[in-house]
């Protein structure tokens, strides 16, 4: 189906958001400007901007801990998340989670996760809403998640359930530093899942249209009342798996190749400008607005109000 | 004796265990690293570089990366103990337990008891744990208390390179199981390590400060938080008997009450949330068992009931901290009855 125009820059802007994010956080990263561990998704765009373009506030995800793309993708305020991350009281998460824990349940995302695992069976439950609402939940998982044993019970009970959930397995091809070959022991994550009983397909993750067109069937198929689905999006980090990982498990080469000729922001440039559906000028003005927006995120979270000492107890609970 | 660091000490240890008795087993996730990659096995060599270069000598029999699948991790370790191996497995991050409680809880520290003394359950789970890096949430907490409260688990939290040694060796060679702590502060604390083969037995605190006026009781991390307010409040003439517990199951009882009915004060510092915790264990000991000799009240020096907090701000606030001990230590000393 073709898109809009501008569904088509919307999307790209989604996509490019993403990456510059993650670009600038690499390179504020190296400057020690951020604590803890931070896992970047940059490589992965097509991925979270192939499924989320689909879905309303009313539709859920639930994200990893890899999560910045799905929650830039879902549509959370982009410096809010900045200043997170920066740990600021202003942040979205008013600097208690950080990285692995944005989340903004208010636009229907549930939390990145620093438990590989903990996500599927959260989805489930996101699905009994979305099933009364008539809307789908969404779990992201990676290749390594796919064998967490809390993943199973979640696909099989969304099976039984008959939920409308669709577990989307992002197979950039290592779990940390082990490669899939080694973790999965199925022929395949998407035979697994079909097993399961369960519509299960596979889509090009490095490919906007590929990720976009498959999910718009398994969205349908999920709102029929035809029970989960899931689809494995094959794709690249193009950073390590966590921030100041040497990546010495990368083959000679293979990041740079994986740059070159598995990035979805070229393909997707490639493909929109030869089909003359949007042309380079458009797409530079978005990168400018991006660029823009960027670092005005940064600008802010580095002066945004730091957490003081007595709000360490706030939030535990509502009502104490 | 040589000069080195914890991460290596836990190392050589685990190695040494394996050339000693060929029914050792090692499992955890990216324990080896790299397999499945084109940089092949060992390229990463797991991510504490607490197993690197084992898989090489060992083989993939015996060091075992797993996929992510902390419940098969510890059911598998469990299993393999069971019949005949003797069994370490690595939880990447103590947090992690969440996900096979129900292997450690209700299987691996009960089946000696529910089969009637009939079984041997020879596993170490390893377990980085502890705040201080800013991880959040999810990846900071401490699990002692936790464990530290379930009948058939030995739990052990070794502060110092030597102690690591002895301490880890005892563990793999324990035929109960054991629950083994390393703080992530401490994987790089360098000390002297004498060469010879060495257990420590449990149930023993190490006297790391002496002094008259207060009994420190500590773990961990806060091991040498306690250490620098003691020599502070040493400065002011106040003398601190640090103790560093080792083990919290079994319980030096004795180096504790022992301590406590000469100096008369007690604060314990406990990396842990204030609420059924390892402090209010050893509180509620010196209670029951000392109380004749307290001059004051215990205090504690603990972590608030939250969660670990991610900010910086927020983390070192949630945190013990020397200045916050010696401020208790001060409050004890200037307690007058009535
Ligand atoms: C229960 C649990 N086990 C292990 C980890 C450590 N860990 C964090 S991410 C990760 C790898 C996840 O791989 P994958 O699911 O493929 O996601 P990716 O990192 O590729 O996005 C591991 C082992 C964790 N956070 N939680
Ligand atoms: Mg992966």
């Amino acid at each position: 189906m073709q898109l809009s125009r501008e569904a088509l820059i919307r999307a790209y802007r989604q996509m490019k958001t993403i990456r510059m994010f993650e670009e600038r956080l690499h390179d504020e990263i190296a400057l020690g400007e951020i604590a803890g561990f931070t896992h970047l998704y940059a490589g992965q765009e097509a991925c979270a901007v192939g499924v989320c373009e689909h879905l309303g506030p009313k539709d859920y995800i639930i994200s990893t801990h890899r999560g910045h793309g799905h929650c830039i993708a879902k549509g959370c305020d982009v410096i809010d998340m900045m200043k997170e991350i920066y740990g600021s009281r202003d942040g979205l998460c008013k600097g208690k989670g950080g990285s692995m824990h944005i989340a903004d349940v208010g636009v229907g995302m549930l939390g990145a996760n620093g438990i590989v695992g903990a996500g599927a069976p959260i989805a489930v439950g996101a699905g009994i809403t979305a099933k009364s609402n008539g809307t789908v939940s969404i779990a992201f998982s990676g290749d390594g998640a796919c064998n967490q044993g809390t993943t199973f019970e979640a696909m099989n009970m969304a099976v039984v359930l008959k939920l409308p959930v669709i577990f989307v397995f992002e197979n950039n091809h290592y779990s940390e530093h082990t490669g899939e070959a080694y973790a999965v022991g199925a022929e395949s994550m998407t035979a697994r899942s079909a097993a399961f009983g369960m519509k299960a397909i596979k889509a090009n993750g490095i490919d906007f249209f590929s990720v976009h067109e498959a999910m718009r069937e398994l969205i349908e198929w999920c709102k029929g009342g035809n029970g989960p689905a899931s689809i494995e999006l094959d794709c690249e980090r193009f950073y390590g798996h966590f921030e100041g990982d040497p990546q010495r498990y990368r083959g000679p080469g293979e990041l740079d190749r994986i740059r070159e000729e598995r990035d979805c922001l070229k393909t997707f440039r490639a493909r929109v400008t030869e089909a003359k559906l949007l042309d380079g000028t458009e797409l530079d003005r978005v990168d400018a607005e991006v660029t823009d927006l960027i670092e005005r995120a940064v600008a802010e979270a580095r002066s945004a109000a730091r957490p003081t000492a007595a709000q360490v107890v706030e939030d535990v609970y509502i009502n104490y | 004796m040589a000069m080195k660091m914890i991460r290596d000490v836990i190392r050589d240890t685990i190695d040494a265990e394996m050339a000693r008795d060929d029914s050792v087993i090692m499992l955890g996730e990216d324990i080896v690293g790299g397999n499945g990659s084109a940089g092949g096995p060992e390229a990463i060599g797991g991510i504490w570089g607490t197993s690197g270069g084992l898989w090489a000598k060992y083989g993939a029999d015996r060091v075992i990366d797993t996929p992510i699948s902390e419940s098969a991790i510890i059911g598998a370790a469990a299993g393999a103990a069971l019949t005949g191996k003797r069994a370490i497995a690595e939880i990447m991050f103590a947090d992690f337990i969440g996900v096979c409680m129900d292997q450690i809880w209700n299987q691996v520290a009960k089946f000696r008891y529910m089969f009637g003394g009939k079984s041997r359950c020879p596993i170490t789970i390893r377990m980085p744990y502890g705040a201080g890096f800013n991880a959040a949430p999810q990846h900071s907490q401490v699990i002692h208390q936790l464990v530290t409260a379930m009948p058939g688990l030995k739990v052990v939290m070794p502060t110092t390179p030597a102690d690591t040694k002895g301490l880890l060796a005892q563990a793999i060679r324990d035929d109960d199981p054991v629950i083994f702590l390393e703080h992530k502060a401490l994987y790089g604390v360098k000390g002297e390590v004498p060469d010879e083969d060495y257990v420590i037995p449990f149930g023993h605190a190490r006297q790391v400060t002496q002094g008259d006026d207060i009994t420190i009781l500590a773990t961990g991390m806060m091991v040498g938080l306690a250490e620098n307010a003691a020599a502070d409040l040493a400065q002011d003439g106040i003398g601190c008997d640090l103790l560093d517990l080792r083990t919290t199951s079994p319980l030096d009882e004795e180096a504790i009450l022992d301590s406590v009915e000469r100096t008369g004060r007690l604060l314990i510092v406990d990396e842990a949330p204030p609420r059924c915790s390892l402090a209010t264990d050893l509180s509620a000991l010196v209670a029951q068992k000392a109380f004749a000799s307290l001059k004051s009240p215990i205090e504690m020096v603990t972590a608030p009931h939250s969660p670990v907090p991610f900010a910086r701000e927020l983390e070192s606030a949630y945190l013990p901290s020397p200045d916050k001990i010696v401020a208790a230590a001060v409050k004890l000393m200037s307690y007058r009855r009535g």
